[in-house]
């Protein structure tokens, strides 16, 4: 991961309120745990299938659990203990429990260059699992990429009740991938 | 759903939830000894001789003990709830054990040696025994509610830290109950009555707590 400095900075200003700061950490933080998946899917044999899978679960659980992070220490080795508790709780969920090591190779990695291989098929399904209401929240805001207002106006409610139900739906997602036994 | 698209609702999620995780520690602590100061209350009440007990070392001393305690545990709680440790907490066990030490040498120096086993037993061993696992039931509770939302390196450990803080906050309330004041009896039972309520988060946070 690269600039360690700076995310931090993104992380202080994310929790201020600064919605583009929190977007770019998300997103170079998704890319350093393709990479990181991807190594650790290969290193225990098992398909990269799951990889986008993995770096789904792992953004929900740092979103869910941010305030854990504490402020007066560097972000990434928090970043890096909750990649490496989602990578392991994965791999055991499918049999695999081995020793796995994350740190010896994310010291030295910068955000590759890697896109995202086709659109996670769980991450479907799991979608499809959520009450109606909450489904459809998280189709607006992620897939038609709708304010909260909007779709808060598009379906009769306040943009307060919107993000109330919205992160309920989030906590769920959170909840069904780690119920995830394939 | 692509997980750039992932981001979009992680990032709508995101405005003013962030808090300090020991603001909602304390929170669910305070929460929890108010059900317990009822029961304080209804059934137990607070010793008759509370003023006078005050203008004496070893009631006094009971009280800083407990404290020390509180605040060692709120550390550790803090420290387990997150996936890398910090081991600052730690600095926060040293007062309680200095203070324990120079209570329990204070009072063997000042108590003739006869006297000492009638201390350590005390009157109300089986009252602390009973007392500090019920007044710690809220609060591990309402612990271990706010903890789901924590990330512990070790689940069973953050339930033990939080059974650890719910014991102390459970003695604080207790100390104002009970009427053995010699470090000997606080010493000894306290720790005792605390070992339950520790065993019990830790089986309860080992399942619960898991992420």
């Amino acid at each position: 991961m690269s600039d360690p400095e700076d995310l931090a900075v993104l992380m202080r200003a994310a929790r201020k309120g600064d919605d583009e700061a929190y977007r770019r950490l998300l997103l170079h933080v998704a890319s350093w745990l393709r990479a990181v998946a991807a190594r650790g899917l290969a290193a225990a044999g098992r398909p990269n299938a799951d990889c986008e899978d993995i770096v789904q679960e792992t953004l929900l659980a740092m979103h869910l659990r941010r305030d854990t992070w504490d402020e007066t220490q560097p972000l990434q080795p928090w970043l890096r203990a909750i990649a490496r508790h989602k990578l392991v709780d994965h791999l055991r969920r499918r049999g695999f429990t081995d020793h796995v090591d994350i740190d010896d190779h994310s010291e030295t990695l910068a955000a590759p260059a890697t896109s995202e291989e086709g659109s996670a098929l769980d991450a479907r399904q799991m979608l499809a699992s959520l009450p109606e209401r909450q489904r459809r929240i998280v189709e607006g805001i992620s897939i038609e990429g709708q304010s909260a207002r909007d779709v808060g106006s598009r379906m009769g409610m306040s943009e307060g009740a919107v993000r109330v139900t919205l992160h309920r739906a989030l906590r769920a997602l959170a909840a069904a991938y780690r119920k995830d036994r394939t | 759903m692509k997980t750039e698209q992932l981001v979009a609702s992680l990032v709508a999620d995101r405005a003013g939830s962030a808090r300090p995780l020991g603001r909602s520690m304390g929170r669910a602590v305070l929460a929890g000894a108010l059900v317990s100061l009822v029961i304080f209350a209804v059934e137990f009440g607070p010793r008759v001789d509370l003023s006078a007990a005050f203008a004496t070392w070893r009631f006094d001393l009971k009280l800083v003990l407990v404290l020390a305690a509180l605040v060692a545990a709120s550390g550790a709680c803090i420290a387990m709830a997150r996936p890398v440790a910090t081991a600052r907490w730690q600095w926060a066990v040293l007062p309680v054990l200095l203070i324990a030490a120079a209570a329990l040498g204070t009072e063997l120096a000042v108590l003739p040696a006869e006297t000492w086993e009638a201390r350590l037993v005390g009157s109300n061993a089986l009252v602390c025994l009973t007392a500090i696992p019920v007044f710690a039931l809220a609060p591990l509770a309402m612990l271990l509610l706010a903890l789901r939302r924590s990330a512990p390196a070790s689940p069973a450990l953050a339930g033990a830290a939080a059974g650890a803080l719910a014991a102390a906050a459970a003695a604080a309330i207790y100390a104002f109950h009970c009427f053995d004041d010699s470090p000997l009896f606080v010493l000894t039972w306290y720790p005792l009555a605390a070992i339950p309520v520790i065993l019990v988060g830790a089986a309860v946070g080992h399942r619960l707590l898991r992420w």
